[in-house]
């Protein structure tokens, strides 16, 4: 089997319904393991319902997720940071009152064990696992060059450091798959450039399959390895960014012509 | 360097992490302070005409409701867990402990670790329904509890066990190895520091660690903090659960120190001082439970001896000066102050 081509998650007939709305409908897709892949859409298309049912946020009527051929929905929700699904939020999820470094640490939760008691007598085990998560922490302050603002609270900072935050919040614990909810959005012109590349790193680097929610088309089609786009809850083009760019249903789709 | 970099806060000036110099000396004193009390209080010239024994005594108080204080920040400061109960723990602690010694003679200084494993297991079993609630509706909760438990005492089936409304008496402890150097009530502040002590050095080790900072988490954004992989349903009926324990062993403390419960000594009451110590102290900070101790046993003194008539007014006046001089309570204001003096001297 070519590995490139494995589907490291698996979405099949997925629905969601709120109420009489379906946000989702029958909605299907592979995300292969090593790609970038774009999830576009109109507001409301439904690209953060499906984004909050692969992180079980939200419960789905119909349909299977698998995630290296496992069922998402036997995964209790803080169970699937361990699978190795990290994730950020379209409107920032930070801890405030934490520093950068203590944000980013939290993210790494999941990869830590030392219990209640070795902790409040801060046995050497602690100290140990402490050590190497601050030093896993500060190097990715380093790699999205959030380093002069480490120990700053997160809450004080602006909107494009607290986007950088989460995103290393979401690396530490060496995810396979990482879901990005418009980590564009309220960015100006030159950090988008700078996310374009860091993305590229995230997947090239550190080896992680990505998973993108984005408006911004240029930037979704010049990074993205394959592009999903939904539209009131059903999908309407999968394909190459230039085949989802001149599908005639995407167009409508935007542009609202019939 | 992207445009938004130049505009971004300068680096940090302060230095994480407790100042164990500082924290030395000032438990160094602590410790002196029977000692120098019979020497300085004279010095004073009347200012404070209190007897070092009483004074001594209600040090004692201070430094035990500073772990009871400490505990409720656990939950309420720190994991964002509002409770107005925290009384009923205290009261569980010091039932526990005149229990154990009243029916069967156990020695007080086992009480203490007893009380907090047996305020533990009611803290956490509390804790596991009390989490479908949230805020104002928890609150109400621990409220039911606080307003139960004093009544629960005096119960006349277990009337036996508990001595129903006149409590139980117990004898106050000489201190150890038949040391003549130091009277009864030097060795309860004794006993009282080096508990406190341990206390606090365990708050801070749990604090600082992957599980303090999935409970600040929890407190600051739960959804994400369980899509981190937080487990929610562990780590918020475990603060409970540690919470509970530390007010537990302060109300075992408080029983040995006072050699006497009863019901009425844990009304609602007692509970609102806790919060009212927690708020004043500064939610969230370790140090906060020593100056929320302090409020609370020295304010309504105070009070009472400026107006005789109307102590409670005057308490209210102190709170409300309170609130608004220090709006992120003592400890709060203290490291304003600090990062103030730091900042002059660069």
């Amino acid at each position: 089997m070519n590995g490139a081509q494995e589907a490291l998650l698996s979405v099949r007939g997925v629905s969601v319904r709120f109420g009489g709305i379906r946000a989702l409908d029958g909605v299907s897709f592979d995300v292969e393991k090593g790609r970038i892949v774009g999830l576009i859409g109109p507001n409301g298309a439904g690209k953060t319902t499906l984004f909050n049912c692969l992180s079980r946020l939200y419960e789905f009527q119909e349909g299977e997720i698998r995630y290296e051929g496992r069922s998402l929905v036997e995964v209790p929700r803080h169970g699937i940071a361990s699978l190795g699904i990290g994730r950020t939020f379209q409107n920032l999820a930070l801890f405030r009152t934490m520093s950068v470094v203590e944000n980013v640490m939290v993210g790494g939760h999941c990869r830590t064990s030392t219990g209640y008691i070795a902790n409040m007598l801060r046995l050497p085990s602690v100290k140990a696992e402490e050590a190497q998560l601050r030093a896993k922490a500060e190097e990715l302050v380093r790699f999205l060059r959030l380093e002069h603002v480490a120990e700053l609270p997160v809450g004080g900072l602006p909107f494009g450091y607290q986007k950088r935050v989460e995103l290393g919040r979401g690396l530490i614990s060496d995810p396979k798959l990482l879901l990005l909810d418009e980590p564009a959005a309220g960015l100006n012109h030159e950090e988008l450039d700078d996310l374009g590349r860091t993305i590229m790193d995230i997947r090239d680097r550190l080896g992680v399959t990505v998973l993108l929610v984005e408006h911004h088309m240029s930037l979704v089609m010049s990074i993205s390895d394959k592009v999903v786009a939904l539209d009131f809850g059903q999908k309407i083009a999968e394909g190459t960014p230039a085949e989802v760019q001149n599908h005639p249903d995407v167009i409508r789709a935007y542009l609202g012509t019939g | 360097m992207t445009t938004s970099e130049a505009t971004a806060p300068a680096a940090p000036v302060a230095k994480k992490g407790p100042n164990a110099i500082g924290i030395t000396i000032f438990v160094l004193l602590l410790f002196a302070l029977p000692l120098l009390l019979p020497v300085v209080l004279p010095l004073l010239g009347g200012i404070i005409t209190l007897k070092p024994n009483f004074m001594i005594f209600q040090l004692t108080l201070v430094i035990i409701y500073a772990i009871a204080i400490l505990g409720l920040n656990i939950v309420t400061g720190y994991n964002g867990q509002f409770s107005l109960g925290h009384g009923a723990f205290y009261a569980i602690g010091a039932y526990t402990a005149a229990i154990l010694m009243d029916k069967l003679d156990c020695p007080y200084w086992l009480t203490i670790p007893i009380s907090g494993v047996v305020c533990l297991v009611v803290g956490f079993l509390f804790g596991l329904p009390a989490l479908r609630l949230q805020g104002h509706y928890l609150a109400l909760a621990t409220f039911a509890l606080a307003l139960a438990v004093p009544q629960l005492l005096k119960y006349n089936h277990i009337e036996w066990l508990t001595g129903g409304v006149q409590g139980i008496v117990i004898i106050k402890p000489d201190p150890p190895f038949g040391i003549k150097a130091i009277n009864a009530d030097q060795w309860l502040y004794y006993l009282a520091l080096v508990v406190a002590c341990i206390m606090f050095w365990l708050a801070i080790n749990l604090i600082r660690g992957r599980l303090g900072r999935a409970m600040i988490a929890i407190r600051d954004h739960p959804i994400a903090a369980e899509v981190m992989g937080i487990n929610l349903t562990v780590v918020k009926s475990m603060a409970f659960g540690i919470s509970a324990a530390y007010t537990g062993v302060a109300g075992a403390l408080g029983a040995i120190a006072i050699a006497f419960v009863a019901p009425d000594s844990f009304t609602i009451f007692l509970s609102i001082s806790f919060l009212v110590g927690l708020v004043i102290g500064g939610l969230a900070s370790i140090s906060g439970a020593i100056y929320g101790g302090i409020f609370i046993q020295f304010i309504p003194n105070v009070a009472d001896a400026i107006s005789k008539a109307a102590p409670w007014a005057i308490y209210g006046l102190f709170l409300i000066a309170a609130v608004y001089v220090m709006p992120t309570g003592a400890a709060g204001l203290i490291k304003q102050w600090q990062a103030k003096r730091r900042a002059a001297k660069q």
